[in-house]
C-alpha cells in the first residue's frame, strides 16, 4: 500500500498510456519504434536535471540556457560546414565553453536567490530568450559576419527560421544497425523490427554510469551534503556556494550535449524555437518518473522520459478516436505536462509544510 | 598536574556596543579534567564559548579583551576553522547532523576519506573516490570508544535523539587532534538513562586526555561530572569552585543572587488574593517550536498578576502562544468556567483576552503602518469598532487619531505624532503601542510576553509600572511571561516556573533566591519533596 502511494504519479502515468494506448489504435511495432527514437534523443535532457535536485536547488528550469549553448555550437558547425559525426562531437566540445559560461553565471544567480531556484531558473530562462534573440537576430550579419547568405534572412542580418542540420542528421543514431540474419524465435524476430540507436544507447548509458559514480565521489558526496543542508555543510567546512555553481555548470553542460543528441536526430534547428520548451518537458518528463523536487534517480529519469513520450504518441491519436478531434488530444497533453508539474510543485510545498509542523 | 594548563583564559572581555557581557573572567581547565560552565540565560556562557570558538559574531563588533592559552601557548583564534585545527571541538545544542546521511557520513562530513581515481589525477581532490570501508572502520572506532552499539551505516533519520548527540560527540572524537571538547548543555533533550550514559561517555573521553568544558542546567550532573565549576552571573565571574566544597543549593543561589530589596516587590500577600480562577489550564500541550509546552496545569486567579518564568527553551513562552492560538495547541482551558477554542486565535480575543507577544516586530506590529493605526488595527478586525456606521462601513479616522492621540499621552510614547510610522519608533516605544493596541480591546485578562526584552533600563520602568497600574486601577488580571527573574519579582503577585515543558512549582516573589535557582534547574522537589505543587 505505501509503496502504491510512493509511486502513484508513474503508476497514474502508465495506466493514462495503456488507456491512450488501447483507443489510438497504433501497432506495437510503430509504437515501439518511435517511443525508442524518443527515448534517445530526450533522455539525456531529463537526466541532466538529477545534480541540482540532488544539490538541493530544484528542477533545473535554468537548462534552457544548456540548450541554447548547444545550438551556438550547432550553428558554427553550420556556418564552417563541419560534418558528419566528427562534425557532431566537435559541436559537444564546441558547446562547453558557453555552457560552463552559462552555468556559471546561472549558479551565481542561483546563490542570491537561494531557496528560489525554481523560479529565478523559469525567468531566467525568459530572460535569456530575449539575449538569445538579440544575438540571433540582430548581430548575426551585423557585428559577426557570416559568408554563406543562405542562412541569413533576406535583409542580410539574422539568421533564417530554421536552419538545417543534415549535415550531421542521425551521426549517432545511424548506428543503430541491429539486424541479424537468421533469427526464428518470434519475440527476437519482433524486436529485430525496432530501429535500436545503438549508439546514443549507448552514450546515454555511459552519461547514467557517469552520474551514478558522481554521487560516489568527494564532489557528489559535497553535492548531497549541501543538498541536505546547507548551514551543517558551510559549518563543516564545505564551500557550499562553490558546490553549487558547480552542480549548475555540470546541469547546463549536460544540458548543451542533450540538446545537440536531439538535434541531430530532428536533423533540423528552429533557431527561435526549439530550446524554449526544453526546461518545462524535461522537468514534467522527470516529475512523471516519480521524481520530487528534492529527490530524483537516474531511474526515475529514464522512466518518466519513457511515460512522458508514450503520452505524447498516443495522445493526438487517441484523442481523434474517443472525442473524433485530434485537438481534443493534444490539448489534454499539454494540460497534463504542466498539470503533473503544477501538482508536483504543490506537493512538495505541502509535504515540506506538514514536515515543519 | 605539572606544566601548563590545557586551556587558560585570562581576563576575559567583551563588549556589545558599549554594553559589557562579560567583565574580566578568568579560568583553567587541566588535561583531562571536566570544567562546568553554569549560570542563568545571558550570563556569559554562549558569548564566551563564540570567544573561545572564533565565531564571526565577536571579530565582526570589534573582538575582546583577554588572552586564550592552549597548553601554554597562547592561541589568537579568529575562525571556527582555526579553533577546529587547535583541536577545539565542538558539540551544538542544536544537532549539527544531516538525517539523510548514515551515522558513518556523518562522522566524517567534509573529512571523507578518499583514494585516487582516474579523475582526479587531472581535477583533484574532488574527484576522488570515497573509501567506504575506511570511513566505516573510523567511525565504528570513534563509537567504539563512547559505547555505541548500534550500526554505523544507520541514516541518522529516525535515530532517537540519545543516539544523534553520542553520533555528534563520535564525530569530534574522531578529528584525531581533539583537545578540547565543548559540551553546550548535551543533557538538555535526553532522558535520564541517556543522559547517564553520556556522562559515562565524558568519563571515557577525559580518561584519554581530553579536556571538557560543561555547560548543563542540569546542576546535579554538574555536580557528578565536574572537577571544577565556574558559576557565571551577568557576565561576571562569581564564583569557582569544587563539588567536593560545595552544594546544588549553593549553587543555585549563587546563579540567581541577584539582590532585590524587598521594598522594590508590590506583590501582594496570597491572603489578599481570593481563590477566585479566571482561567483554569490543564493538560495544555502547544507545539511551539523551541519552546514546547508539555502538558502544564495552571490556574490564574481574577485580579493578579501571575508571572510565568523559567530558562529559554522550557517552554514558558509557549504557554501565552498557545493559549492565544498562534500554535497548534491541545488540552483543555477554561475561562470563567467556559471552555475556550484552542487553535483559533478570534476565539481566544472575542473571549475578552489580550495578548502582547514577545515577538515585536514579527507578531506584534504592522511596521509600516502609523502608530494610530496599529492601536486599533485589532479592535478594528476583531470588534467592529472605529468604523462608520452604516451599510458601508469605513474607517473613523478621526476617533481613531483621537484615541490615538490619547493613549499617547498616557503611555508617554515618545514620537512625532499618531501618524508616524511604528518601524521608526525604539524598542521601547514600539513596545508602548502593542501594549495600547492589547489595552483598547478592553480584555479582562492580558498576556504579556517578554515586555521588557531589548528595552533600556527607563523603559523597562515605565512599561512595568503601567502593567501595575492597569492591574490595580481596572483590575486587569496580567500573565506576564519573562526571562528575567528580577522583573518578575518585582511586580508579580505569583510567579509559576516552568521546566521541560511542564509546571515545576509556583513561588511567592519573596521566596528565596535558592528556591528560584533549584526550581529552575528542575531540582527542587529533590529538595523539597512534592509539597510545593
Amino acid at each position: 500500500m505505501r509503496l502504491l502511494q510512493k509511486n502513484i504519479v508513474p503508476i497514474v502515468f502508465i495506466v493514462l498510456c495503456t488507456i491512450g494506448f488501447h483507443y489510438s489504435g497504433l501497432s506495437w511495432m510503430f509504437f515501439a519504434n518511435d517511443l525508442m527514437t524518443r527515448l534517445a534523443r530526450n533522455s539525456f535532457l531529463v537526466i541532466s536535471l538529477i545534480i541540482p535536485v540532488l544539490a538541493g536547488m530544484g528542477l533545473n528550469f535554468g537548462i534552457v540556457l544548456g540548450a541554447m549553448a548547444g545550438q551556438f555550437a550547432a550553428f558554427i558547425t553550420v556556418v564552417y560546414n563541419l560534418t558528419g559525426i566528427t562534425g557532431f562531437f566537435l559541436a559537444c566540445v564546441l558547446s562547453i565553453p558557453f555552457a560552463v559560461l552559462f552555468g556559471w553565471l546561472t549558479g551565481i544567480l542561483f546563490n542570491k536567490a537561494k531557496g528560489k531556484e525554481m523560479i529565478t531558473g523559469l525567468i531566467l530562462g525568459f530572460f535569456a530568450n530575449g539575449l538569445y534573440q538579440l544575438v540571433c537576430l540582430i548581430f548575426i550579419g551585423w557585428i559577426i559576419p557570416i559568408s554563406n547568405k543562405a542562412l541569413l534572412l533576406p535583409s542580410g542580418i539574422g539568421f533564417v527560421n530554421t536552419l538545417d542540420l543534415k549535415i550531421w542528421q542521425y551521426a549517432i543514431d545511424k548506428f543503430y544497425v541491429f539486424k541479424l540474419k537468421g533469427i526464428t524465435t518470434p519475440l527476437l524476430k519482433y524486436l529485430n523490427n525496432i530501429n535500436f540507436p545503438v549508439l546514443t544507447l549507448i552514450i546515454v548509458a555511459l552519461l547514467c554510469t557517469a552520474v551514478y559514480l558522481l554521487f560516489r565521489t568527494k564532489l557528489g558526496q559535497d553535492f548531497r551534503a549541501v543538498g541536505q543542508n546547507r548551514h551543517i555543510a558551510e559549518v563543516a567546512g564545505i564551500k557550499v556556494d562553490r558546490v553549487r555553481i558547480i552542480a549548475v555548470i555540470f546541469s547546463t553542460v549536460l544540458a548543451a550535449w542533450g540538446q545537440l543528441i536531439f538535434l541531430q536526430n530532428i536533423g533540423n534547428v528552429q533557431v527561435y524555437g526549439s530550446h524554449v520548451q526544453v526546461g518545462t518537458f524535461a522537468v514534467a518528463a522527470l516529475l512523471i518518473g516519480g521524481a520530487s523536487v528534492s529527490k530524483a534517480t537516474i531511474g526515475q529519469a529514464l522512466l518518466g522520459t519513457v511515460l512522458f513520450h508514450a503520452l505524447f504518441i498516443v495522445s493526438p491519436l487517441a484523442g481523434k478516436n474517443i472525442m473524433g478531434s485530434a485537438q481534443v488530444g493534444e490539448y489534454f497533453r499539454v494540460f497534463v505536462a504542466y498539470g503533473v508539474i503544477g501538482i508536483a510543485l504543490a506537493l512538495h510545498a505541502w509535504q515540506r509544510l506538514t514536515k515543519k509542523e | 598536574m605539572t606544566g601548563a594548563a590545557r586551556l587558560e583564559m585570562k581576563n576575559i572581555s567583551k563588549q556589545y556596543y558599549g554594553n559589557r557581557v562579560l567583565k574580566g573572567l578568568s579560568f583553567s581547565v587541566n588535561k583531562g579534567e571536566v570544567l562546568s560552565l553554569v549560570g542563568e540565560n545571558g550570563a556569559g556562557k554562549s558569548t564566551l564559548m563564540n570567544i573561545l570558538f572564533g565565531m564571526p559574531v565577536i571579530h565582526s563588533t570589534g573582538g575582546f579583551d583577554g588572552e586564550i592559552f592552549l597548553d601554554g601557548e597562547k592561541a589568537n583564534i579568529k575562525s571556527p576553522e582555526e579553533a577546529m585545527k587547535l583541536g577545539i571541538g565542538m558539540v551544538h545544542q542544536e544537532f549539527m547532523l544531516l538525517p539523510g546521511f548514515t551515522i558513518t557520513e556523518n562522522i566524517k562530513l567534509n573529512r571523507e576519506i578518499t583514494k585516487d581515481s582516474l579523475l582526479s589525477k587531472i581535477f583533484g581532490k574532488p574527484m576522488k573516490w570515497l573509501d567506504l570501508p575506511a570511513m566505516k572502520a573510523d567511525a565504528r572506532q570513534s563509537m567504539d570508544t563512547i559505547g555505541l552499539g548500534i550500526d554505523e551505516m544507520l541514516p541518522v533519520r529516525g535515530l532517537p535523539v540519545g543516539h544523534m548527540q553520542f553520533v555528534e560527540i563520535a564525530r569530534e572524537l574522531d578529528k584525531k587532534n581533539i583537545r578540547l571538547l565543548v559540551l553546550d548543555e548535551p543533557t538538555a533533550v535526553l532522558t535520564e538513562s541517556d543522559a547517564d550514559k553520556l556522562l559515562e561517555a565524558m568519563k571515557i573521553l577525559t580518561g584519554k586526555g581530553i579536556s571538557i568544558l560543561f555547560i548543563s542546567h542540569r546542576l546535579d550532573e554538574v555536580m557528578a561530572a565536574s572537577d571544577k565549576i565556574v558559576v557565571l552571573r551577568d557576565g561576571e565571574q562569581i564564583a569557582e569552585t569544587r563539588p567536593s566544597e560545595t552544594t546544588i543549593d549553593r549553587i543555585a543561589e549563587l546563579m540567581v543572587g541577584r539582590k532585590i530589596e524587598s521594598g522594590e516587590m508590590v506583590g501582594r500577600p496570597p491572603s489578599e488574593l481570593k481563590d477566585d480562577y479566571i482561567l483554569e489550564i490543564r493538560d495544555l500541550s502547544v507545539a511551539m517550536p523551541g519552546e514546547r509546552v508539555k502538558g502544564v496545569n495552571l490556574d490564574v486567579k481574577r485580579g493578579e498578576i501571575l508571572g510565568i518564568g523559567g530558562l529559554a527553551g522550557q517552554g514558558k513562552i509557549g504557554i501565552a502562544n498557545g493559549i492565544m492560538g498562534l500554535f497548534p495547541s491541545d488540552g483543555d482551558v477554561k475561562k470563567n468556567g467556559k471552555t475556550i477554542k484552542l487553535n483559533a486565535a478570534r476565539a481566544s480575543l472575542d473571549n475578552a483576552m489580550a495578548f502582547v507577544s514577545e515577538d515585536r516586530r514579527g507578531t506584534g506590529l504592522l511596521l509600516d503602518d502609523s502608530i494610530e493605526f496599529n492601536i486599533v488595527a485589532t479592535a478594528i478586525q476583531v470588534q467592529g469598532k472605529f468604523l462608520t456606521p452604516g451599510k458601508v462601513r469605513i474607517l473613523d479616522s478621526q476617533a481613531m487619531t483621537g484615541l490615538a492621540t490619547n493613549m499617547i499621552q498616557e503611555l508617554d510614547i515618545r514620537c512625532t505624532g499618531p501618524g508616524q510610522l511604528t518601524r521608526r519608533l525604539s524598542g521601547g516605544n514600539q513596545q508602548k503601542v502593542c501594549i495600547a493596541r492589547a489595552i483598547i480591546l478592553e480584555p479582562n485578562l492580558l498576556f504579556v510576553s517578554e515586555p521588557t526584552r531589548g528595552i533600556d533600563i527607563g523603559a523597562k520602568k515605565l512599561i512595568l509600572d503601567h502593567l501595575v497600574k492597569l492591574n490595580r486601577d481596572n483590575g486587569l488580571t496580567i500573565v506576564m511571561t519573562s526571562s528575567e527573574l528580577a522583573e518578575l519579582r518585582s511586580i508579580c503577585d505569583r510567579i509559576a516556573i516552568v521546566y521541560q515543558g511542564k509546571l515545576e512549582g509556583i513561588l511567592l516573589p519573596t521566596d528565596s533566591d535558592r528556591d528560584f535557582g533549584l526550581m529552575m534547574a528542575g531540582e527542587y522537589h529533590k529538595f523539597h519533596g512534592k509539597e510545593a505543587v
